[in-house]
């Protein structure tokens, strides 16, 4: 029986759902699904969509009560929201994994080197590979780690690529995220959540677990702490309790048994870096940081900051301590510097990409501008220095006013859009208020590198829980759900 | 004989020493949820004992009892029932009522949420929320008994899950140093005020009325029953008095709480070898000697109000030395 039929004939839970065009993984793959995913699919069918509405309003409340929340600021008062999850996990097979997993490792090996490279020997710019005025005048390529070594040469400790899948099913990267990228906090909370709210539905299947996170985080930024230390002082480093994120730092903070320590915790004397604890300054050897380079220094960078703290990157410079991850890193993640990513890849490992591109249109070249422009209805164009999804156009669903008025923001600054093909981005089945329906969904796996690079089965599933909707940001009414790695 | 350490190694080897921030926020943390319990007893007692006579005498004390008559008077022309309870619950701006209180523990909440146990944030974080929203709908006359029962229960099931989930570590000896502090303090104020405005009236003594006045006195500190089993025929203002300040089994009595200090002191000096602890050890000492040394008659011979006093302004001294031994400013701790 082909994949279609199937879907069209599933009963119960999946009777309305409208069999979309896009791929889906749970009922328009194309291919013949393994039995694992058949077996979701199946249980899944058999729920009543009352009750998995049931099961629905109990996540949340006990979302709320545990506060896995992230705080919106508005005028006068901080509110605290829940990120909306959907209770239908979203399915990867071990295969699917298997490339995602190889294709995420080459990838972070290749950024680190490069990173390396450009704050080094810079043999990448010589032999003409990537424009030399796009790394060195980058907005993210920072002065004061020329020339520095970084233990192991690791830059990018934990690097969130994230990824989306074609009409085929062909995974596809959209952005890397090299310098702090969030959201893994959710990605294990909510697979505990799931066990707890429907061990029906997961129970005796052969899932890659999460829960390891923590511990392997631990070990890598312990591996890259300076060399000569036995027992490093691991620190997680907050803007503190007002920061939208300050959920997940709390969350990692815990999963890896450290201090959660804000700029005024730590003090620096003698270039080396310590906190303060009711028995007197103690040594801080490795510190996850989660705040930017902005912020980090205020001897080096934005002299205005409170949350950083003076010294540190001098105590940095000189191999006292370890940043995770490491200062500058933001010229990996660019906007612009990505549509180079293929050809780093291979100028660095000599392999093809295991992951490919978005085909994408820089615009600060002549010939991406002509094309970004004739062909602006048809394109998604992003700023190079946003993040969030804000500031982009989606020109399928724009406005001829809308496309004429971006025409003039590309021609007055194109060096700062790139443009890209929409994709058909891939949908999974997802509890709406009509019923279950298809949404776009996106994935972000997180790699943690030390001694080695290791993936998180899995990571987090963003779905735009809008009808129709590309934009999966949390800011913009995106929510998650479960990534289920099947093992087998 | 070479000099041997009275100590053993650290109980809990392998753990690192408490943030100075942790501590702090933990200690504060700490009075502030002992600090709405108490708030809660004062406000329900107040309410079913001045319901006999006037609703809205007595209301007074428990604004002298704070010290909070400028900032009262300012907001307040009279004392009654309904400006003391939407002044000590709700009101925004006054920092020692319930909603303000609830705010300064959700922060101090959300500060040690990495080092508190799951079950201690997920119930703050509801309660604090809830608290922080009362409103003037939720302090009727006729709803106050229920919302201050459900205040005391709320602090009580806190307490409780703090004593059983919260690791027995640096934090937990700074919990109870900032419970402790705050008992003795709250019971000293009780005291103080209440002696003074039951006794004076004279004619009053002995009769019916100041009993059942000192009677909520005890219950506003959930003594009664202890008192009565203590000593089932001896209610007057100085055993009551007495049973407040100097009974070591009573758990919210003075010599209970400074004795819980001393000895949570004693643990950071001993078993986690912090340093500067002796002077402050040695003031608590000072305290629990003085008050041990002297019958209740003789304190209130020599004058209660007084003796309350200056123990307040010791128990002041007490914290500060705290936060001057174990969070300085960074400035000092780097000469250190």
């Amino acid at each position: 029986m082909s994949d279609m039929k199937m879907a069209a004939q599933a009963a119960g839970l999946f009777a309305t759902y409208d069999v979309p065009d896009f791929f889906c993984e749970l009922l328009n793959r194309k291919d013949i699904p393994p039995a694992g995913l058949q077996q979701v699919r199946d249980r899944l069918a058999r729920f009543d969509l009352a009750e998995l509405r049931r099961r629905a309003a109990a996540v949340e409340a006990q979302f709320y009560r545990l506060g896995i929340t992230f705080t919106v600021y508005s005028d006068r008062e901080a509110i605290d929201r829940v990120l909306p999850f959907d209770v239908i996990p979203r399915v990867l097979t071990a295969p699917e994994w298997d490339h995602v997993e190889r294709g995420v490792q080459q990838r972070v090996r290749a950024i680190n080197l490069f990173l390396h490279d450009i704050y080094h020997e810079r043999r990448i710019l010589r032999d003409g590979v990537i424009p030399a005025s796009l790394v060195l005048g980058n907005a993210n390529y920072c002065q004061a780690m020329v020339g520095i070594d970084v233990p192991g040469g690791v830059y990018v400790h934990i690097n969130g690529t994230d990824l989306v899948r074609d009409r085929d099913g062909r995974f596809l990267v959209l952005e890397d995220n090299a310098r702090t990228p969030s959201g893994v906090s959710y990605v294990l909370e909510d697979r505990q959540m799931m066990l707890r709210l429907m061990p029906d539905l997961a129970s005796g299947l052969d899932l890659r677990p999460v829960d390891e996170y923590g511990p392997r985080l631990h070990r890598a930024l312990a591996e890259v702490a300076p060399a000569g230390v036995d027992d490093p002082q691991v620190v997680l480093l907050s803007p503190g309790i007002y920061n939208a994120a300050y959920f997940e730092h709390v969350f990692l903070a815990r999963e890896m048994g450290i201090p959660l320590v804000e700029g005024r915790d730590l003090v620096v004397e003698d270039g080396r870096v310590y906190m303060c604890t009711v028995a007197g300054l103690q040594p801080v050897h490795s510190i996850y940081r989660r705040l930017n380079d902005d912020f980090l220094d205020p001897q080096v960078f934005n002299p205005d900051s409170l949350l950083g703290v003076p010294g540190l990157v001098d105590a940095y410079r000189r191999g006292n301590v370890t940043l995770a991850n490491a200062i500058g890193t933001g010229v990996a993640d660019d906007k612009a510097v990505y549509a180079y990513m293929p050809r780093i890849i291979r100028y660095y490992l000599d392999e093809e990409p295991i992951l490919t591109n978005v085909e994408t249109h820089i615009c600060a070249e002549p010939e991406g501008l002509a094309y970004t422009l004739a062909n602006l209805e048809h394109l998604v164009v992003k700023p190079v220095g946003e993040s969030g999804g804000y500031g982009l156009l989606i020109g399928p669903h724009a406005t001829q006013a809308e496309l004429e008025d971006f025409r003039g923001r590309l021609r007055a600054d194109p060096a700062n859009y790139i443009s890209q093909p929409v994709i058909s981005l891939s949908v999974s089945p997802t509890l709406c208020p009509a019923g279950v329906e298809a949404r776009h969904v996106d994935l972000r796996p997180f790699a943690v590198t030390g001694r080695d690079t290791w993936v998180l089965p899995g990571g987090l599933s963003r779905v735009a829980l809008r009808k129709g909707s590309l934009v999966v940001n949390s800011s913009q009414g995106g929510g998650a759900k479960d990534t289920w790695v099947l093992a087998s | 004989m070479t000099q041997v350490s009275v100590f053993p190694t650290p109980v809990l080897p392998g753990l690192r020493n408490l943030l100075s921030r942790y501590a702090e926020s933990t200690m504060w943390l700490a009075r502030y949820m002992e600090r709405i319990e108490n708030m809660a007893r004062l406000i329900e007692v107040t309410g079913t004992s001045v319901h006999a006579s006037n609703m809205d005498a007595g209301w007074d004390s428990v604004i002298r009892i704070n010290a909070d008559e400028d900032t009262f008077f300012l907001r307040h022309k009279v004392a009654t029932e309904r400006s003391v309870v939407e002044f000590y619950i709700i009101d925004p701006d006054n920092p020692d009522s319930i909603v303000s209180m609830a705010r300064c523990v959700r922060e101090n909440a959300r500060v040690l949420r990495p080092l508190i146990s799951t079950e201690m944030w997920m119930h703050l974080n509801v309660f604090t929320r809830w608290a922080m929203d009362l409103g003037p709908d939720d302090v009727g006359a006729g709803y106050l008994s229920t919302l201050c029962t459900r205040l005391k229960q709320e602090c009580q099931t806190h307490f409780g899950i703090t004593e059983g989930t919260l690791y027995r570590d640096q934090a937990w000896l700074f919990y109870l140093l900032g419970k402790n502090l705050e008992r003795a303090d709250q019971i000293t104020r009780l005291i103080d005020i209440k002696y003074h405005t039951l006794l004076p009236s004279g004619e009053g003594v002995g009769s019916d009325i100041d009993l059942s006045q000192w009677t909520s006195v005890l219950r506003s500190a959930a003594a009664y029953h202890a008192f009565r089993r203590v000593l089932p025929e001896g209610m007057t203002p100085a055993n009551i008095v007495g049973f407040l300040l100097k009974n070591d089994g009573f758990p919210r009595s003075l010599s209970t709480s400074l004795r819980c200090v001393y000895s949570v002191l004693g643990s950071l000096a001993g078993e986690y070898r912090l340093r500067h602890c002796g002077p402050i050890l040695e003031r608590v000492e000072e305290l629990r000697v003085t008050l041990a040394e002297q019958t209740v008659e003789d304190i209130i011979l020599r004058g209660l109000h007084e003796y309350m006093d200056w123990i307040q302004r010791e128990l002041r001294l007490i914290q500060n030395e705290i936060a001057g031994a174990f969070w300085p400013p960074v400035a000092l701790q780097v000469a250190g």
